[in-house]
């Protein structure tokens, strides 16, 4: 019996110090999406989603996946390349740091988005809602990229550390 | 006559011919082997060879690409991410080879067969490169060329029958126009050092 009260006290005095450091807000609140694209693939396959995540908050944010209202099925993925091998698996959440970032990005963590209600074209929006394991959502717009995109076609947006800047995709000839 | 030319053989001359022979072996080696950055495979790996279906529905052999410079990739239409990614750097090496690009040809064979017919092939190559060929087959004729350059893949336990991931090689094999495979490399190889070794062997193949 005599823990008890001690385990009360502690769980009080936690709640009550993460309240008074406003610890209340919530991920969503604490969270900023940037360069968020989506590869788009021909026909009905699934499309890749990226995005920077960056956390404002002093608090790690924990994104579990995301809702769309045109894909039926988004789901948190993260792709990995052990032994010369590439796998693909779900995983529960990605934790954005507080004071930091993380990044969903090709050949790591990425939404992997099914079954489009209708076709999605490079260069529109769509707009997702991120879902964080609080609770928390946040609406962030992606833009939709070709299938051979290496980024969210932003002149910000970070490359790979072995990819090489873009050459420029058409050169008009000149008439 | 006689025995001037038998005095070749006289110790003192002895040397000569070794010397020449020795040089045409060098010379004969100093032809093949090129100043590749990556792995270089050559002499390790059997040469290209399949019996698969193309992107239009015709069936092809290994044979149908000597000619080419080929890239081999194992992988699968419904993977959003790493194949994607691989295609799409792939598509950057091609544009940076200029006009040469059109001697290569990007040969993407789908371990996942059941669900990448020859149609939903083209649309996902196409989108990447115009110089990217979809192959497909029985699962046995994938496996065998699968097995052939010790490549693996396996369906991942879980998911349903429209949605499943495929665990594959991450591996791109080139060959040269021989069909002799000569490179080893990883999506993660500096594309500098991709372009180089292409441009080699695109080189080579057009001057003998």
């Amino acid at each position: 019996m005599k823990p008890i009260p001690l385990a009360a006290l502690c769980i009080a005095l936690l709640l009550g110090a993460s309240a008074s450091t406003g610890a209340s807000a919530s991920s969503a609140e604490q969270v900023r999406a940037s360069h968020a694209w989506l590869r788009i693939l021909p026909g009905a396959l699934p499309a890749g989603g990226y995005a920077t995540l960056h956390n404002d908050g002093d608090q790690p944010a924990m994104l579990t996946g995301a809702r769309s209202t045109v894909y039926a099925q988004v789901m948190l993925h993260e792709s990995s390349a052990a032994g010369g091998t590439n796998r693909m698996h779900m995983v529960e959440a990605m934790t954005v740091p507080a004071h930091g970032n993380a990044a969903l990005a090709p050949g790591g963590f990425h939404l992997m988005l099914e079954q489009p209600g209708r076709p999605v074209k490079p260069g529109e929006v769509v707009r997702l809602t991120l879902t964080f394991a609080d609770g928390s959502t946040r609406d962030a717009d992606f833009t939709a990229r070709p299938a051979n995109a290496m980024d969210a076609g932003d002149t910000h947006a970070g490359h790979a550390a072995d990819a090489l800047p873009l050459p420029a995709e058409h050169t008009h000839p000149a008439h | 006559m006689n025995t001037r030319r038998l005095s070749v053989f006289s110790p003192r001359w002895l040397g000569l011919p070794l010397l020449l022979a020795a040089m045409l072996v060098l010379g004969a080696c100093q032809r093949s082997p090129l100043p590749l950055r990556l792995t270089n495979v050559s002499g390790h790996m059997p040469d290209l060879d399949f019996n698969l279906t193309d992107d239009a529905g015709k069936a092809v052999t290994g044979a149908d690409y000597r000619g080419k410079v080929v890239l081999l990739y194992f992988g699968y239409t419904h993977c959003p991410d790493v194949c994607p990614l691989t295609l799409a750097q792939l598509h950057v090496v091609m544009q940076r080879l200029g006009p040469q690009a059109d001697g290569a040809r990007i040969l993407f064979v789908s371990v996942d067969p059941a669900r990448d017919t020859p149609a939903v092939l083209k649309a996902y190559v196409n989108a990447f490169d115009p110089r990217a060929v979809g192959l497909t087959g029985t699962p046995r004729a994938v496996e065998a060329l699968s097995k052939r350059y010790r490549s693996a893949f396996t369906r991942e336990p879980g998911g349903s029958d429209d949605s499943y991931a495929v665990s594959h090689s991450s591996a791109i094999y080139v060959f040269d126009r021989a069909g002799r495979a000569r490179v080893l490399a990883t999506p993660s190889a500096a594309h500098d050092d991709l372009v180089h070794d292409l441009k080699l062997l695109l080189d080579d193949g057009a001057t003998s």
